[in-house]
C-alpha cells in the first residue's frame, strides 16, 4: 500500500474517476435494476420472454450482427483506402466518415427511409429491377444499422493501420512472400484486435439503437419490430418495470458481447505479440 | 495527507449520491424550467402542455385569449405552448414538468397527471361537456380518385389494401382509431370473435405501423407508402389544405367522437399562483369566438350554433377540397364515444393492456 506510484496523484484521479464513473454510468444502471426489481422474478422472466419480446430481440440483434459484419468488412476497406493511397478529397472524406456520429439519428432515419422505400429514387430500382423492398423490411434497418456503426470500425482500424512500419511488408517481400501471403501473415494479424473491437463496438451500438431505425423499419410485430420499440412501447403504458426489464436484458447482451470483445482482444494480442 | 483527505471527500460525495439513487429521481429533472414566481410581475405566465396537432389551434387562441384576459381583467397575460406526443407529454408533466394547463388528446393521458397527483380528481367535470370544448373523429385520407375505392371500414380488410395508421402501443390517440374499426364491426351485428378477426384482418394489412401519428402522416404523403391512412379529421384536413388535389377524404359511415381533454394543473397553478388566470384560459375555449377559432381549424366545437355554422351542405361522404365557404362539418356520420367502451380504464385493460386484445391480433 505505501508503495508510490511513479506517477503522482492517484488517490486523486482515481477518486475523480470513480465519481464521474458513479454519476454517468453506475448510477443510471443502479436505477434500471432498482425499477426492474419491482417485479418478482416470474413476472420478470415473463415480461423478458414473451414471444413478442424474444421477436424483438432476434430483430435487433440478428440485424445488428449482419450490419457489423458488413461494417467490418467495408470498414476496414475504407480505413486502407484512406491510409494507403494518396488521391484528392482525401481529408473531406475522411471527416465525412464521422457525419453518423454528429448527425442526429432520426434525420438519418427519415432520409434513409424517403430514399428506399418503393417510390425513393433507389428503393424504386431495386424494387423496379429486382422486386426488393428495402424500406420496412428488415433489410431497411440493417441498412440504417450499416450507417450507423460504420465509423466505429473504421476509426477502430485506422491508426492501428498507420503504425504499421512499411519496412515489415518490405522485409517480408525480401523474404519471398507474395502480397497475399504479406497481407495475410503480416498485416492482418497487426489489424485483427482493433478490427474486432470496431466490430463490436459498432455491434453493441446497434443492438440498442432506436432513433434511426424507428423510422425505416415499419414495426411489424415478429417482422420488424425492434426491442428498443418494444421498451419505448412498455413506458406509454407507464410500465416503468416492464420497460427496464426488457433494458436490463439488452444491457446483459451488450455486456457478454463486450466481454466476449475484451476476452476475443487479448487472445489474439497474445498470439500476435509472442507468449509474454 | 491532503490527497487522503481529498480522496475521502469524494468517496463520501460518491457514498452519498449512490445513497440517493433509490429514490425517484424523475421529480427533478425539468424543474429549472419555469420556476420564477409568476406573480410578482406584471405579466402572468401561463404554460399550456398539449399534443402535437392542436399546433396551429393554440397559436391562433392564444392571441385571442391573451386580448381577452386583458379587456377584461386589465391584466397583460402570456401563454407558452408545449407540442409533442401525447403520452410522452403527460409523462413529461407527471415527471416535473411545469404546466399550468394540460389540453391532451385523451383522457387516459390526463389520468396519468392526476395519478401523480397533480391534478384532483373529478377533472372531467370541471369544464362542461367532460372538460372536452372541442372534439374531433376519425375519417379515412385517401390518394386523389380514391382508386382503391374505399368507402368505409369494411373495405381496410379487403386484401388489396394498405392501410397506414400508427401503434396505439405508442401512440395514444391511435386507440381511437382502434376503437372506432372495433365500433363499426360491432354495428355489423359480428360477435366478440368476429370482431377480433376482422381486426386481425385489419391490421394485417397495416403496411407501416409507425410510432406516431406524426409519423404516420409522413408514410402516407412523403414517403406514398399504402391507400388509406386513418387520420383525426383535423389532420386529414390539414394534408388537403397542405396538398390540394392530391388527397381526398372519406368520411365513414360510423367513427368515434375523439374527446380531447383539458385540466387545470391543480398543484403547479396553486404554486405560481395562477389557477383562476388558468381556469379562465379552459373556460373561455367555450366562447363563441374561440369556437369559431376551433372550427375554423378543423375541430368540431362543442357549441350548437357554431357547430351548425360549420355543416357541410352537400351530401356525399367524400371530400375533394376544403369547401369555398368554410362549411367542412360532415353530419353524415354516427359517433360512439368512450363511454361505449366503459370508460377509459376499461377500454386501456380490455384492448391495449399487455396480453390484451391488441396483442392477441399479432399473436401468431
Amino acid at each position: 500500500m505505501k508503495r508510490k506510484s511513479i506517477i503522482p496523484g492517484f488517490g486523486i484521479s482515481f477518486g475523480l474517476t470513480i465519481t464521474i464513473l458513479s454519476l454517468v454510468v453506475l448510477i443510471p444502471l443502479c436505477s434500471l435494476v432498482v425499477y426492474a426489481a419491482k417485479l418478482s422474478p416470474s413476472e420478470f422472466l415473463y415480461t423478458v420472454t414473451r414471444p413478442r419480446v424474444l421477436s424483438g430481440y432476434y430483430v435487433s440483434i440478428s440485424t445488428a450482427f449482419v450490419a457489423s459484419i458488413v461494417n467490418a468488412v467495408m470498414g476496414l476497406i475504407l480505413a486502407w483506402v484512406l491510409v494507403r493511397y494518396e488521391f484528392p478529397g482525401k481529408r473531406f472524406l475522411d471527416g465525412i466518415i464521422e457525419l453518423p456520429f454528429a448527425l442526429p439519428t432520426a434525420v438519418a432515419g427519415i432520409s434513409l427511409t424517403h430514399m428506399t422505400t418503393t417510390n425513393g429514387w433507389i428503393g424504386k430500382i431495386f424494387y423496379d429491377a429486382f422486386g426488393i423492398r428495402i424500406a420496412y423490411t428488415r433489410l431497411g434497418i440493417t441498412i440504417a444499422l450499416i450507417f450507423i456503426g460504420i465509423p466505429f470500425v473504421v476509426r477502430s482500424v485506422q491508426p492501428v493501420l498507420e503504425k504499421i512500419d512499411i519496412q515489415c511488408e518490405e522485409a517480408a517481400f525480401m523474404l519471398g512472400a507474395d502480397r497475399k501471403t504479406c497481407f495475410r501473415k503480416v498485416i492482418f494479424p497487426e489489424i485483427l484486435p482493433a478490427l474486432i473491437s470496431g466490430f463490436t463496438l459498432a455491434f453493441a451500438r446497434c443492438i440498442g439503437e432506436y432513433g434511426s431505425v424507428v423510422f425505416i423499419a415499419g414495426n411489424t410485430p415478429y417482422e420488424t419490430e425492434i426491442a428498443p420499440l418494444l421498451i419505448m412501447a412498455q413506458l406509454q403504458e407507464f410500465d416503468y418495470s416492464a420497460a427496464t426489464s426488457i433494458a436490463l436484458v439488452m444491457l446483459l447482451i451488450a455486456f457478454v458481447i463486450l466481454s466476449i470483445n475484451a476476452l476475443l482482444q487479448s487472445s489474439v494480442a497474445k498470439r500476435v505479440n509472442g507468449k509474454s | 495527507m491532503k490527497k487522503k483527505v481529498i480522496s475521502s471527500i469524494l468517496t463520501a460525495v460518491l457514498a452519498v449520491s449512490l445513497a440517493g439513487c433509490g429514490k425517484d429521481e424523475n421529480v427533478s429533472v425539468v424543474k429549472a424550467e419555469n420556476s420564477e414566481a409568476t406573480t410578482s410581475g406584471e405579466v402572468i405566465e401561463l404554460t399550456n402542455v398539449s399534443y402535437d396537432p392542436t399546433r396551429e389551434l393554440y397559436a391562433a387562441y392564444n392571441t385571442l385569449f391573451e386580448a381577452h384576459y386583458e379587456d377584461t381583467f386589465g391584466q397583460k397575460i402570456s401563454v407558452t405552448q408545449s407540442h409533442g406526443g401525447s403520452g410522452k407529454q403527460a409523462l413529461e408533466v407527471a415527471n416535473g414538468l411545469e404546466a399550468d394547463v394540460v389540453t391532451l388528446a385523451l383522457e387516459g393521458d390526463v389520468q396519468v397527471v392526476a395519478n401523480a397527483g397533480l391534478i384532483e380528481e373529478g377533472f372531467t367535470s370541471e369544464f362542461p361537456l367532460d372538460s372536452s370544448p372541442y372534439t374531433s373523429t376519425i375519417v379515412f385520407l385517401v390518394r386523389s380518385g380514391n382508386p382503391k375505392s374505399i368507402y368505409d371500414w369494411d373495405d381496410l380488410i379487403r386484401e388489396d389494401v394498405g392501410v397506414i395508421t400508427p401503434n396505439p402501443k405508442t401512440s395514444g390517440g391511435a386507440m381511437w382509431n382502434y376503437l372506432a374499426a372495433w365500433y363499426f364491426f360491432e354495428q355489423q351485428g359480428q360477435s366478440e370473435e368476429e370482431i377480433l378477426a376482422s381486426i386481425k384482418k385489419l391490421y394485417g394489412n397495416v403496411v407501416v405501423l409507425d410510432s406516431g401519428a406524426r409519423g404516420s402522416t409522413t408514410s402516407f404523403v412523403e414517403n406514398k407508402q399504402g391507400d388509406v391512412l386513418l387520420a383525426w379529421e383535423n389532420e386529414a384536413f390539414l394534408s388537403l389544405k397542405e396538398y390540394p388535389g392530391e388527397y381526398e377524404i372519406v368520411v365513414p359511415s360510423v367513427s368515434i367522437l375523439c374527446q380531447p381533454t383539458v385540466a387545470v394543473v391543480d398543484e403547479v397553478a396553486k404554486k405560481h399562483n395562477t389557477a383562476d388566470a388558468a381556469a379562465e384560459y379552459l373556460n373561455y375555449l367555450y366562447s363563441d369566438e374561440a369556437q369559431e377559432i376551433e372550427a375554423q381549424n378543423f375541430y368540431r366545437p362543442s357549441n350548437k350554433d357554431v357547430y351548425a355554422k360549420y355543416v357541410f351542405s352537400a351530401d356525399s361522404n367524400t371530400i375533394t377540397e376544403i369547401p369555398e365557404d368554410g362549411k367542412w362539418i360532415n353530419d353524415n356520420i354516427t359517433l360512439t364515444d368512450i363511454n361505449h367502451f366503459g370508460g377509459w380504464t376499461d377500454a386501456r385493460a380490455k384492448h391495449f393492456a399487455d396480453g390484451a386484445y391488441f396483442d392477441q391480433i399479432y399473436e401468431q
